[in-house]
């Protein structure tokens, strides 16, 4: 049986290709059949799920059957009652076959869980933010089937961008005019080739071509100070190149077929390597995901620490939140030293981040700002961006820990 | 009690500008700005207007100029 990587090559695209053209028709004249879309929909999840992966398929339709169960419940009991234990029940449950897929292969050596399957952690967001929106009230008319097309949506469903239900919603009950849907057509033609560009040229020759040759040259140039050699310094560029133009491909081929269905999915990068500072990079950076954690748990535990007076300065509330939000972002990539480091990281670069711009509002006549300095700030950034990327990549710890 | 002034004396305070000058202009853009700042925000304005405002109610877009963030708490007393 045919089985696929979502967008892993020619064949994936020509398919996808062809089952689109009655669904752009229709939109074209203003119509959107829910029916086909289900279709296609169940259609591409086979192909990505069934055949050899079968047993990854059980796990989804397993794993999505308990998520709706536990969000619709909620969203029925939040319309009678709203107790806090209750909430906080049910957001544990929601994450908990998540939490087991990322801690198996820590305590398993390395073996992977029988419940995971591609995209998990990317349903698990979904989930979660849905039961926080109704815990809020802001999101009142749960609606299953929805919900389930939300999950499902099968352009987003591997590895994101991260919608949200009620933005998804919008587009999926309503029909795009026409001038704005050949705007979305012309847009997601645009990315999707552009896509192909970062991910099957770019990334293909940094991460296929390049990244071998240099791990080599890195392993065997071990022995100076930390081990660390000028191909460790390459390594740690190129697997920076590679890692952008792979997601930044994947999530472009992910935005351009959602804007061919009608869909305005959300981009998961601008420009990142533009950014003046961390902070700003995680504006530009896997843009849904940051703001995920942006939204639902670091302004969330602020607000919980500041109403709860925990610390007596704001400051402080916010770089101990810094501290927690990335670390649970590093957990959540995978429960390994590097991981979790590349999360600790990026927490203390933040907490720096905000004290040097305070510095900098304090201090606006004393603190020169010109071109030049920007020039620096940008290049700053980008460095310690990509020294995040090599403690991320893994590869320090092939260096130190392995033969 | 004056909405108006009461965002603007907020804002004053959180920014630490005199923000009056400028009611469209970009808070977020200009770093006055940024969670942290929302949160606080949210807050204060609790506290002095007793509005309650979910953190998921929050959409940056909606809430990123005084003007915006007047009209949007008019439009919540």
């Amino acid at each position: 049986m045919l089985s696929f990587e979502p967008y892993g090559n020619p064949t994936y695209f020509a398919i996808l290709g062809v089952a689109l053209i009655p669904l752009v028709i229709g939109l074209l004249y203003g119509r959107r059949s829910r029916l086909y879309e289900t279709i296609i929909s169940i259609f591409f999840l086979v192909l990505t799920f069934g055949g050899p992966k079968w047993t990854q398929g059980v796990a989804l339709i397993v794993y999505i059957s308990y998520e709706v169960l536990l969000t619709w419940g909620y969203a029925v009991y939040r319309k009678q009652k709203n107790s806090g234990p209750i909430f906080y029940l049910m957001v544990i449950l929601a994450i908990l076959p998540l939490t087991i897929v990322k801690v198996t292969p820590a305590v398993e050596n390395g073996q992977n869980s029988l419940i995971g399957f591609l995209g998990i952690s990317y349903l698990t967001f979904r989930a979660v933010q849905t039961m926080m929106e109704t815990r809020d009230g802001t999101l009142k008319n749960f609606q299953i089937m929805t919900f389930l097309q939300f999950m499902l949506f099968f352009p987003t469903i591997s590895s994101g961008p991260i919608d949200r239900y009620r933005r998804f919603e919008h587009d999926y009950r309503s029909v795009p005019d026409r001038d704005t849907y050949l705007g979305m057509i012309q847009k997601g033609v645009r990315y999707i080739f552009v896509g192909f560009l970062y991910k099957f040229i770019l990334a293909y020759y940094f991460g296929q071509i390049l990244l071998p040759r240099l791990l080599q040259m890195g392993m065997q140039a071990r022995g100076g100070f930390l081990d660390l050699s000028w191909p460790v310094l390459g390594y740690m560029y190129v697997y920076s190149a590679y890692l952008f133009f792979d997601f930044a491909g994947y999530s472009l081929f992910a935005v351009g077929t959602s804007y061919l269905m009608g869909i305005a999915t959300p981009m998961n990068f601008k420009q990142p390597w533009r950014s003046p500072n961390i902070k700003d990079f995680w504006n530009r950076w896997h843009i849904t995901l940051s703001f995920w954690f942006r939204d639902f748990i670091y302004m969330r535990l602020v607000f919980w620490f500041m109403k709860h007076r925990v610390f007596k300065n704001p400051r402080t509330t916010a770089n101990v939140t810094y501290i927690i939000n990335m670390l649970v972002m590093g957990f959540w990539h995978g429960v390994t030293w590097y991981y979790i480091t590349y999360g600790l990281f990026h927490g203390c670069a933040l907490v720096i981040n905000d004290a040097w711009l305070r510095y900098k509002k304090k201090h606006r006549e004393s603190v020169p700002h010109n071109r030049f300095t920007q020039w620096f700030a940008i290049f700053l950034t980008a460095n310690l961006v990509c020294f995040s990327f090599l403690i991320f990549s893994g590869f320090l710890n092939q260096l130190w820990f392995t033969n | 009690m004056d909405v108006q002034a009461t965002v603007l004396e907020i804002l004053a305070d959180l920014t630490g500008n005199d923000v009056s000058g400028a009611m469209d202009d970009n808070l977020f853009d200009s770093g006055l700005l940024d969670s942290m700042g929302s949160v606080q925000l949210l807050l204060q304005l609790q506290s002095e207007l007793g509005i309650s405002v979910p953190v998921s109610e929050f959409e940056r877009s909606e809430w990123d100029t005084p003007n915006k963030i007047i009209t949007k708490v008019e439009s919540l007393v």
